[in-house]
């Protein structure tokens, strides 16, 4: 087991985002979260990586409770693994080389001559060692995303954490975006960790998935699973239908009382 | 103001100097470490010192030239326009040369530092740092308050230099003050502790105005506005503390 979060419980300003969550991400699998918006996925992944810490409940993570580590263990924790950011967040004032040769740089004493074919054996899996000499402001979304990941796994890293990697892409980079996460875990060996809610590209790729929904896991399982469940919540999501359990409007008073109102004014 | 809003406002003082003094101690833990990347701290003492060094020196000549006018059309009035090197060069070394250069380098150097910080913390650029094991206070903040901190000293000698000239330039060779007497009057009035208290200070003022500009910057709501909001901050915050940190310094020198 490389994450295991039992029974989190979590609120921002008195409004839970989690009421007991259970899951797990099994060694050298791929997991997919998934969930509908604002379900707090993003802020799941934050648990993870130790940003926040849980209410109640354990975060482990290397078989180590996050709450019980000093910022340093933290930071050995966090040198284990990879995070693909949603908008790359790559560092701007930095070349596409100097960014992947970023954590290397720090974490290590490597001569020059090693960290260059390092980083362009990360680009080239990525298809971007043409790309090297870029500047961030020169990438597309997609190929942002490609430099981040080539600098998520620069460190050979034993979990990957992707949040939401299939948002706003064209199909060639989704494709490519969800045939490299297979081939890192293939090749590599790296457990990895998907939140997303592109249900079937997830589907096509993940061993394990949870199905978050009103501040717990909703349904766990194997993908085709969820894919198949006659839960009202899970088939309302894999189907994305509007109507169902899972409100897809935000909580507010009567709608033709609140049109009248402003007519009246 | 009600009591109410009285002690709220003054809580909220006191919480925010707390801050920033708790982010001093973090930044000053780090300062250390960061010497590991001397190159880094380097860039930043050119990032902040050398690219403000046109406005430092533009501002330096206008200074000292009004200080060259104002001080010949009053010391002309007592028949001791000789004395003008010396009151200018004191007027500069120890009260303008530290204050305008604090004033400037908060308004040129502080707010690129804040909204720089403050756009790497909108794009998670501080985050992605932290999940990549690598402190943001030691690879961002400390050697961004360092740079400030070395510049600050340097660009205020070289405000005063420039200034120097710039008062010779009218006095002298404008007004027709003796040149020897305008530099040996300066050299015979002018005490070690006269530059020591204009160094000071300009030490002090580089401590707080990298330290708001980093703090601001680092701890700037992640969105558009919140950016801006903090780059007003560091502006209006460094001036105001200048300003009453050069009162009490000039009070605690005078009592020497």
């Amino acid at each position: 087991m490389v994450v295991a979060v039992r029974d989190v419980h979590y609120a921002v300003d008195g409004r839970p985002i989690f009421t007991g969550v259970d899951l797990r991400a099994r060694r050298g699998r791929i997991t997919a979260i998934m969930g509908p918006s604002g379900t707090g996925k993003t802020t799941l992944l934050k648990l993870i990586t130790a940003q926040i810490q849980a209410d109640r409940g354990q975060v482990v993570v290397f078989g180590k409770e996050l709450a019980q580590l000093r910022q340093s263990e933290i930071y050995d924790v966090r040198g284990r693994m990879g995070m693909l950011f949603q908008n790359g967040a790559l560092l701007t004032d930095m070349s596409v080389f100097e960014n992947v040769a970023f954590p290397v740089r720090e974490h290590t004493d490597l001569p020059e001559s090693l960290i260059r074919i390092l980083v362009l054996t990360k680009l080239e899996a990525v298809g971007l060692r043409g790309a090297a000499g870029l500047m961030p402001s020169e990438l597309s979304g997609g190929m942002a995303r490609r430099v981040a990941l080539a600098r998520a796994i620069v460190m050979d890293p034993e979990l990957l954490i992707y949040d939401e990697p299939f948002v706003g892409l064209d199909p060639i980079s989704m494709g490519v975006i969800q045939r490299l996460i297979k081939q890192m875990n293939t090749a590599l060996g790296i457990t990895s960790i998907v939140v997303s809610h592109d249900v079937h590209e997830l589907a096509s790729i993940a061993d394990d998935s949870y199905l978050l929904e009103a501040g717990h896991v909703a349904a766990g399982g194997k993908p085709q699973e969820l894919l198949n469940s006659e839960l009202p919540a899970v088939r309302q999501f894999m189907t994305g239908s509007a109507d169902g359990p899972v409100r897809f409007h935000y909580p507010a008073s009567d709608y033709t009382t609140q049109l009248l109102e402003s007519e009246a004014r | 103001m009600s009591k109410g809003n009285h002690r709220g406002f003054l809580l909220e003082g006191v919480r925010k100097f707390g801050a920033a003094a708790i982010f001093l101690v973090q930044i000053l833990g780090q300062c250390v470490p960061a010497f590991a990347r001397p190159r880094l701290i380097a860039y930043q003492v050119y990032n902040t010192g050398a690219r403000s060094l046109i406005i430092i020196m533009l501002a330096g000549l206008f200074v000292g030239m009004v200080l060259g006018l104002q001080g010949f059309t009053l010391l002309q009035r007592f028949g001791s326009e000789d004395a003008l090197g010396s009151a200018a060069a004191i007027g500069l070394l120890k009260e303008l040369g530290p204050v305008i250069t604090a004033l400037l380098f908060a308004g040129r150097a502080g707010t690129a530092l804040t909204s720089e910080i403050g756009l790497m913390r909108a794009t998670d650029q501080l985050v992605a740092m932290e999940i990549m094991a690598v402190d943001p206070l030691r690879y961002v903040a400390a050697p961004r308050f360092m740079g400030g901190l070395v510049a600050m000293p340097l660009l205020a000698a070289i405000f005063n230099i420039v200034g120097l000239y710039g008062a010779q330039l009218v006095g002298v060779d404008l007004m027709g003050v003796d040149k020897g007497s305008f530099w040996s009057q300066m050299q015979s009035s002018l005490a070690l502790r006269d530059v020591t208290e204009g160094i000071v200070k300009s030490v002090v003022f580089g401590v707080i105005c990298s330290l708001i500009a980093v703090h601001e910057g680092y701890h700037a709501e992640p969105t558009a506005a919140g950016v801006g909001l903090a780059t007003t901050r560091t502006v209006v915050a460094s001036s105001v503390l200048t300003l009453l940190l050069d009162l009490i310094l000039t009070a605690a020198f005078l009592n020497r």
